[in-house]
């Protein structure tokens, strides 16, 4: 982080050429390459708060929103990054798209290339959708979320919020909280945060934790007071509604007891420990409004505006890449 | 499918299964049956009426039997017909093949076997036999017309993919064809566990995200089937055994002296959960892909002879349904061409004798089902295999004869050139060049 006002030049010189054609897995970057997209990130933060926020980069290109699941959140996050770097941006949704009509994953993806796109933004209920995707067409695929795989992007942004909040990641401990089997921003983060040096604990109860998690690089936990003691961030996932009432856990009520974050088990993180939420938030499931709103300790709303930092670097990084060619 | 001319196959590596020999031999082939068989390179003085075929030390053994091949028809035509199985079989030196119910309509009556085996007969390639659903509509519900269908030339009972959830279902199954003295296959996995699973339940499986089941699934159905077989006193069929685990009980069982075979499947005698890697869906099968110790495991039961039988589980699914994101395509693999050589790996690595190999796919099934093809003995049906067991090559999915191209072996290094297949005292393939 720099304290000088830091203006578009800067953020140009910092610019670089993204290491890969895709960006589908934490796994596509290493430890230099994600910290240089932080940091050309953290310029983009400075940029979007002033207010002239539209910039030329990725003039002349076009990106494509494919959201077959819903998504308010990642889907304006992107819509919004590309806007201010410039490029076109056409939203597709899975509603309008003809996979309604029965037409395949690929085939869409194959007529959408045919468009030309520069750069597609995909996000899909199965696991390993966006590395199909990117084996069929022309253009840089971003993995916007694949079913239980992976959210990369978001990993990013939370590993931003830390570095905001702490200014670093390397030696904090992160305890990761709630539904990790079938959340792909939980194994995005796992490969991030542990890449980046810092220690990451799960916390959950055995039903909704994904098999060999302890062989993961990571600590598995099914205590939550004592998965979060000592803590220095508690980042919290959502629990989708139809997995509780019987399936994976009893009920909400009992979810909440054990596993929802409150005050109370916030006492048990370190002093000064921050709370995260990916969203959208089920309140008084996962997470009690006392906590999530308290901007002394909650850094929910930096998330969402780190978000939008994050995607311009990756965006731009990815388009200094096909200016390359 | 009689062929006049009179044959000898001289200077070959024979591999007979039934005594277990292999070495070299000689073998004259007349209307359609093996005629002579001998243990040195040729016969000497041999009529000059008689076609001869040198095989320069070429393996000749009996050919393949295969007891678990789906086709599309009737009901799925553009995955594969009776005819482009015929053909991917005779190129996979296959002689013999047993199509499984699970068509559409299933053959769950005696009118769709003999619809089956009557296309197959017009054809006129390799043998092709039928096996019946053990319920109707393959659900598992209310019990198929088993002793119409064994009438009408079915070789065994099968709900194939489909375990039978309803123990009382399954043992009354049993019970019945057992009456029939006839053989009943049946997929052990528990489908609570499994429903929905498209991987095997690891550390892998959950980093890819992907919904998987527990291999524990495949051990408590089996060890319930084995369980329904000993009160019953019926024949059973483990149909694809992957895991040691699940080897364990079957072993007990064979000890307890019941009534039971199982086959493993070539792919999993081949691959593990890992060739998975990228969301690659030539490999989802069903069972999913085991570990590599589960695999080791079963390469060790077939060189011990506890796993008699291997399939190809030739299953094709096009394109269409299986260029799609891992949990939406179809499982499933062509195996039909690529039976032998995936074999024949497993002895280029030292770790099952030759003649073990083609055994559990000649004598081992033949003997299973009663037939008798899957031997070189004067009398036997002249279905034979001439192979060059070790020339390389590398496998193109895209030059299989299948209409489905979904191989697994795709890319991969193989070795073991099929140079002609007999059926019934014809040739039905021979390599060009």
């Amino acid at each position: 982080m720099t304290n000088q006002a830091v203006g578009i030049d800067d953020v140009r010189a910092r610019t670089y050429a993204f290491p890969a054609p895709h960006f589908i897995s934490i796994n596509d970057i290493n430890r230099p390459q994600a910290l240089r997209l932080l940091d050309l990130a953290e310029g983009f933060v400075d940029l979007n708060r002033k207010t002239a926020k539209k910039h030329d980069l990725l003039k002349g290109r076009t990106m494509m929103n494919l959201f077959f699941e819903n998504s308010t959140r990642t889907q304006s996050s992107f819509e919004l990054a590309g806007k201010r770097l410039g490029a076109d941006v056409v939203n597709m949704s899975a509603r309008q798209s003809s996979m309604a009509k029965g037409e395949t994953l690929i085939d869409t993806a194959v007529t959408l290339n045919a468009m030309r796109p520069d750069l597609l933004v995909v996000r899909h209920a199965s696991s390993g959708a966006a590395s199909l995707l990117a084996q069929k067409v022309g253009c840089s695929v971003i993995n916007a979320g694949d079913g239980q795989h992976e959210h990369p992007t978001q990993a990013l942004l939370d590993a931003l919020s830390i570095r905001y909040a702490f200014g670093k990641v390397e030696g904090l401990t992160v305890a990761i909280c709630g539904d990790v089997m079938h959340s792909r921003v939980a194994r995005s983060n796992v490969l991030l945060l542990t890449m980046l040096g810092a220690q990451v604990r799960l916390v959950g109860p055995p039903t909704l934790m994904p098999t060999g998690a302890d062989r993961w690089g990571v600590s598995v936990h099914h205590d939550m007071r004592k998965g979060i003691a000592g803590v220095d961030v508690v980042m919290m996932l959502r629990l989708q509604l139809e997995r509780m009432q019987g399936a994976l856990v009893p009920s909400t009520r009992e979810y909440f007891r054990f596993f929802g974050l409150d005050r109370e088990k916030l006492a048990s993180a370190a002093p000064g420990a921050k709370v995260m939420h990916p969203g959208p938030m089920n309140r008084g499931v996962e997470i009690d409004s006392d906590v999530a709103d308290d901007p002394l300790v909650s850094l929910i709303q930096n998330q969402v505006e780190m978000g939008v930092a994050v995607r311009m670097a990756l965006l731009a990084a990815l388009a200094a890449r096909l200016d390359e060619r | 499918m009689v062929a006049t001319q009179t044959t000898a196959f001289i200077n070959a590596r024979l591999v007979e299964p039934e005594s277990r020999y292999d070495g070299p031999g000689a073998l004259v082939v007349r209307e359609g049956v093996i005629a002579d068989v001998v243990k040195r390179p040729d016969f000497g003085n041999l009529s000059d009426q008689i076609r001869v075929i040198d095989c320069n030390g070429a393996m000749l053994a009996p050919g393949l039997i295969d007891i678990r091949v789906k086709t599309g028809e009737p009901g799925a035509e553009t995955k594969e017909t009776l005819k482009s199985a015929c053909r991917a079989a005779a190129a996979g030196g296959v002689t013999s093949i047993v199509i499984q119910p699970d068509t559409d309509p299933a053959a769950d009556d005696p009118a769709t076997i003999d619809f089956i085996l009557r296309r197959a007969r017009d054809i006129g390639l390799v043998h092709v036999y039928a096996a019946g659903a053990a319920t109707k509509g393959l659900e598992g519900q209310r019990m198929a017309e088993i002793g119409l269908m064994l009438e009408a030339g079915a070789q065994y009972i099968t709900d194939v993919d489909r375990p039978i959830v309803d123990s009382k279902v399954l043992r009354r199954v049993l019970s019945y064809a057992k009456g029939f003295g006839a053989l009943v296959a049946h997929r052990p996995a528990d489908p609570y566990l499994s429903d929905g699973a498209a991987a095997t339940e690891s550390e892998f499986a959950a980093r890819m995200g992907l919904p998987s089941a527990p291999v524990v699934a495949e051990r408590i159905m089996l060890e319930r089937d084995l369980a329904l077989a000993e009160i019953t006193g019926a024949r059973l069929l483990v149909d694809q055994i992957t895991c040691a685990d699940a080897l364990e009980r079957l072993d007990r069982a064979r000890a307890k002296g019941l009534n039971v075979a199982a086959t493993a499947s070539i792919n999993h005698l081949s691959f593990n959960e890992l060739d998975i890697g990228d969301y690659r869906t030539f490999y989802k099968l069903t069972p999913p892909l085991r570990a590599e110790s589960d695999r080791q495991a079963l390469i060790d039961a077939l060189s011990a002879g506890l796993v008699e039988i291997v399939v190809s589980a030739h299953a094709p699914a096009p394109a269409e349904d299986k260029r799609l994101p891992f949990d939406e395509a179809t499982p499933g693999a062509v195996g039909l061409e690529t039976l032998l050589a995936g074999l024949l790996a497993l002895h280029h690595e030292g770790r099952v004798s030759l003649v073990d190999l083609i055994r559990a796919a000649t004598y081992a099934p033949a003997n299973l089902l009663g037939l008798k093809a899957g031997r070189l003995t004067p009398g036997a049906p002249a279905d034979l295999v001439l192979c060059d067991v070790d020339a390389p090559y590398v496998l193109d999915a895209d030059s299989l004869l299948s209409k489905s191209k979904n191989s697994p072996f795709d890319g991969r290094r193989m070795q073991g050139q099929v140079l002609l297949t007999m059926a019934g005292g014809k040739v039905v393939h021979q390599a060009r060049d």
